[in-house]
């Protein structure tokens, strides 16, 4: 990668916390136009990025350096990508929480949820969630940090096709337009198209959500069903987006774009995602333990498959894919069984939400 | 036990009259007015982008509008030239676009003419007159004047109308961050932002702010209120500026926005009524106008960009609540409320204060019968939402230091952003729903109307709001041992969000519940004709206005006890 674009010595460099695959891939984009710093919580990355200048082994651009601190990043940084699983999401945000200020700008790129519980209890306590329960990032960000500008990057944005820099588009979601604009000339190219969205949880809780139709698909592929089965299954799964999203807060037109729809098509035929491969395994036999046990990311979608159903039961809305996920991950109900339900579920309207 | 209410006695913090900011505005009207018009024209023009076309289409629509005013909706505080000028505009307007052919530039400067003069007469018409003489006047006369009615009806046997055993005070309990409201006054603006029930407000709070030794806040009161003489002369002499509620125009609500913002700048204490109207449904204001409440964010950036970056270019946003036991106009406000809701009819803004005899009516009704008035000032915030500390630093909710310029920073310079402004107004907005809530003070008339509301709404389920409206009175009543049950419920949920610091109580909520149930019942709604709920025969609670009762109801509705009753 040339490194004569980046010009603008003056500008601070980007931030992006966390140096997973979807971690990198933002890095690397974002390193066309300026500089950037990751922060890392294993002191072998940070070591091998700053020494080295490789990721995992791979060539990374110059301008790419790394850090253990948070205060340091968020020193040197204004605006900060938040790249990490949901699961430690809350962890990592409240550890940059004591160097953050209303000046600093949070893009988060994570599909999951998280809980606001009390402390000592969880998903295994609490079978009944209320919406106020059930964070997205952003909200994460907002009751941890004083940080108000966020905003969330969602859309079919597999790592490996990014890093091998094919044609994609994603989603930058924010209630400020000042986010979206910056966002849009950070990661902008020709070969990456980035639209705008201001409704920002609607975004979240596609990207989320699709996660959970895409483990039915890999079920679906698990047991050899045929492409009629899948687009059954992407349309129905795509109404029950639409509901559950409606329902905690989102707009029914973000989930019919690029981060909705765009996110589930990708999701539900690609075999890398780790979704997908759950749902496949799962098929095939394996049970959660055994697929969970030696994955190395997280597949959040069994997560997600977990606070939905909990959140379900303090509301009068049905998510029949969604239940009996549910109790083919939990309650072991066999995955043939769940598909007979399904098929006999009365769907009796195609179109019920325009 | 009831706690007893101490009397603070409040020296003013500002005793020169000469310093006080409003007095200084006074001094200064002129200019004032003019700064006002012209920057109120530079924010047309700037969103009509410079374009002729534009801007002669938002001059035209405001012709039409206001010419369909005159017409349709006259008041009488409305001016004589009014007609005229508007026909002036009109045939300059006509000239212009019928006339000789003029080169673009110069029709343009032409519209920009027209602007000018709609904006001038705006401004002026907005401006407030506030005279000291007058306020000082109408200050020492309300206060002597309520605390003669008010003795006279205490205080029994002759001499009891020179007797001074009793103060406004005692009528109107003032509690909360009273002395942190007064710190910051010396130190910053302070934009206060009350509930709104009533029309009685605007006086309560010009009132209370002479209470606590304040200087006098600028306040936008309703044009309506400037119709009745009386009224016009207490509001001019308190220092509010006009709102005309009937003028919805781009032109017009710009000059208010920008009259609003230049008057923060400027340092004059401001009052804004949030819910921009009276709370029709009696509910706490759910969603508050923001128009006015991104001024007070504009000035504080504005103020940044200034240079002002110490305390005494911040502006400190301090919610406040009134409780009443008693809405006088309750009555029409419901009414309003529910046509609206129900789409019976269209709604059009009437006035139940119109006479200064039913005001005087009220007045006596008020002072000589027992019905108490609290009101709870809340911790004063920044335009963000923070609290602030007693230096006037913003805290975060971890307790840091925090510094409200940083909001405005965008590459590490402070900078302007419409679009990012609108977005802090809607959460300043909501924080101030949030506080409002919190501080609110529970009275036993909201406690005895909200629990049997619900429990006739219980019985009736299968109805709607608008059957169980219009359901026959003497079909209502509820046995008095399933009320006080119902009362115990709800209060002991009451007292559970207030050990969160989610609600508050008056003290008189701490008599055992027979007591409390009688207060409640004595003073709900107590003056109307037709009271929302008694004891009738048999200890049983009946209704003689449902309505009503729901009016009252409403006050403790959006805390979640609702669902006490499923």
């Amino acid at each position: 990668m040339d490194s004569k674009s980046f010009s603008n010595n003056d500008s601070k460099p980007i931030g992006v916390v966390g140096a997973g695959s979807f971690g990198a891939a933002v890095a690397l984009m974002l390193a066309k136009k300026e500089r950037v710093i990751i922060y890392a919580r294993k002191e072998s990355t940070v070591h091998e990025i700053n020494s080295s200048h490789t990721l995992n082994g791979k060539e990374i651009p110059k301008n790419i350096s790394a850090t253990l601190e948070p205060k340091e990043l968020c020193e040197a940084c204004d605006l900060l990508f938040f790249m990490i699983p949901s699961s430690g999401f809350q962890e990592v945000t409240r550890s940059f929480a004591p160097f953050l200020f209303p000046y600093h700008v949070i893009i988060h790129g994570t599909k999951g949820l998280c809980l606001n519980l009390p402390a000592g209890t969880g998903l295994n306590t609490v079978h009944r969630m209320k919406r106020s329960q059930i964070m997205t990032m952003s909200e994460v960000i907002l009751e941890e940090t004083v940080v108000v500008r966020v905003g969330c990057l969602a859309g079919p944005n597999l790592s490996k096709e990014l890093r091998q820099g094919q044609p994609a588009a994603t989603v930058i979601a924010s209630k400020f337009n000042e986010v979206i604009l910056e966002g849009q000339r950070l990661l902008r190219s020709d070969k990456f198209q980035v639209y705008g969205n201001s409704d920002i949880i609607g975004v979240e809780l596609s990207g989320v959500l699709k996660n959970i139709i895409a483990i039915a698909a890999g079920a679906l592929a698990g047991l050899g069903l045929g492409e009629n089965a899948k687009g059954l299954l992407i349309s129905r799964g795509m109404v029950e987006m639409i509901h559950l999203g409606n329902a905690l807060g989102g707009s029914i037109k973000s989930v019919m774009g690029l981060a909705g729809i765009g996110d589930l098509v990708t999701t539900c035929n690609s075999v890398h995602s780790r979704n997908y491969t759950v749902g496949y395994r799962l098929a095939k036999g394996e049970t959660l333990t055994e697929i969970v046990n030696d994955m190395e990311e997280v597949a959040e979608g069994i997560n997600t498959v977990q606070i939905i159903k909990a959140f379900l039961e303090s509301s009068d809305l049905r998510a029949p894919i969604t239940e009996n996920l549910y109790k083919v991950l939990f309650e072991d109900l066999p995955i043939g069984d769940a598909l007979q339900f399904l098929m006999k579920y009365p769907f009796s309207v195609d179109v019920d939400f325009v | 036990m009831e706690q007893k209410y101490v009397k603070h006695k409040y020296e003013p913090i500002l005793p020169k009259q000469a310093e006080w900011p409003v007095v200084k505005l006074a001094r200064e009207r002129k200019e004032f007015v003019k700064k006002v018009a012209d920057e109120s024209e530079k924010r047309v023009l700037k969103s009509t982008g410079d374009d002729p076309e534009i801007l002669k289409e938002e001059l035209e629509t405001t012709l039409y509008r206001e010419k369909l005013r005159i017409k349709q909706n006259p008041w009488a505080v409305d001016p004589d030239d009014e007609a005229d000028f508007w026909r002036e505009v009109k045939s300059s307007l006509l000239q212009l676009s019928t006339g000789p052919k003029l080169e673009s530039g110069k029709k343009f400067k032409e519209y920009k003419k027209i602007l000018n003069r709609i904006s001038k007469r705006y401004s002026e018409e907005i401006a407030s007159n506030f005279k000291a003489t007058h306020y000082k006047f109408t200050r020492s006369m309300v206060t002597y004047g309520f605390s003669r009615l008010l003795n006279a009806a205490r205080v029994k046997g002759f001499k009891s109308i020179f007797s001074n055993q009793y103060t406004l005070q005692d009528k109107i309990q003032i509690t909360g961050e009273t002395d942190q409201l007064r710190d910051l006054a010396t130190k910053g603006t302070i934009v206060m932002v009350p509930t709104h029930f009533s029309n009685l407000d605007s006086i309560l709070i010009g009132w209370i702010i002479s209470v606590l030794g304040l200087p006098p806040f600028i306040y936008g009161a309703g044009l309506n209120l400037f119709n009745i003489s009386i009224f016009a002369y207490f509001m001019n002499a308190l220092g509010a500026y006009k709102v005309d509620r009937r003028k919805k125009n781009l032109l017009y609500l710009e000059t208010l926005k920008t009259y609003s913002k230049e008057a923060i700048q400027f340092g004059c204490h401001s009052l804004f009524f949030p819910g921009g109207t009276r709370s029709r449904s009696g509910k706490i204001e759910e969603r508050l106008k923001l128009g006015l409440l991104s001024t007070a964010i504009e000035a504080q950036r504005t103020n940044y960009q200034n240079g002002k970056f110490d305390v005494s270019g911040k502006i400190f946003v301090v919610p406040v609540t009134i409780n009443y036991h008693f809405v006088l106009e309750a009555p029409s406000l419901i009414r309003d409320h529910l046509s609206i809701t129900g789409q019976e009819r269209y709604y059009k803004e009437n006035d139940e204060f119109s006479t200064s005899y039913k005001i005087s009516k009220f007045l006596v009704k008020f002072f000589t019968k027992g019905s108490d008035i609290s009101v709870s000032i809340g911790r004063a915030m920044d335009v963000l939402g923070n609290f602030v500390d007693e230096n006037g630093r913003s805290i975060d909710k971890k307790g840091r230091v925090i510094h409200t310029r940083d909001y405005f920073v965008s590459d590490g310079k402070i900078s302007e952003d419409q679009q990012r402004e609108e977005e802090y107004t809607n959460r300043l907005g909501l924080r101030i729903v949030e506080e409002f809530h919190k501080i609110n003070r529970v009275f036993s008339s909201h406690l005895v109307a909200f629990t049997a509301f619900e429990l006739i709404q219980m019985k009736n389920k299968k109805l709607d709001l608008f059957d169980l409206i219009r359901l026959p009175e003497e079909e209502i009543h509820i046995s008095y041992d399933e009320f006080k049950s119902a009362c115990q419920m709800v209060l002991d949920e009451i007292l559970n969000l207030k050990s969160h610091g989610m609600i508050n109580t008056a003290p008189h909520m701490s008599l055992p519940m027979d007591e409390l149930i009688d207060d409640g019942l004595k003073n709900v709604g107590m003056y109307h004709a037709k009271r929302p709920l008694l004891k009738g025969q048999d200890d049983n609670l009946i209704t003689e206005d449902m309505s009503l009762l729901y009016f009252y109801h409403n006050r403790l509705t959006g805390y979640g006890l609702e669902k006490l009753f499923k």
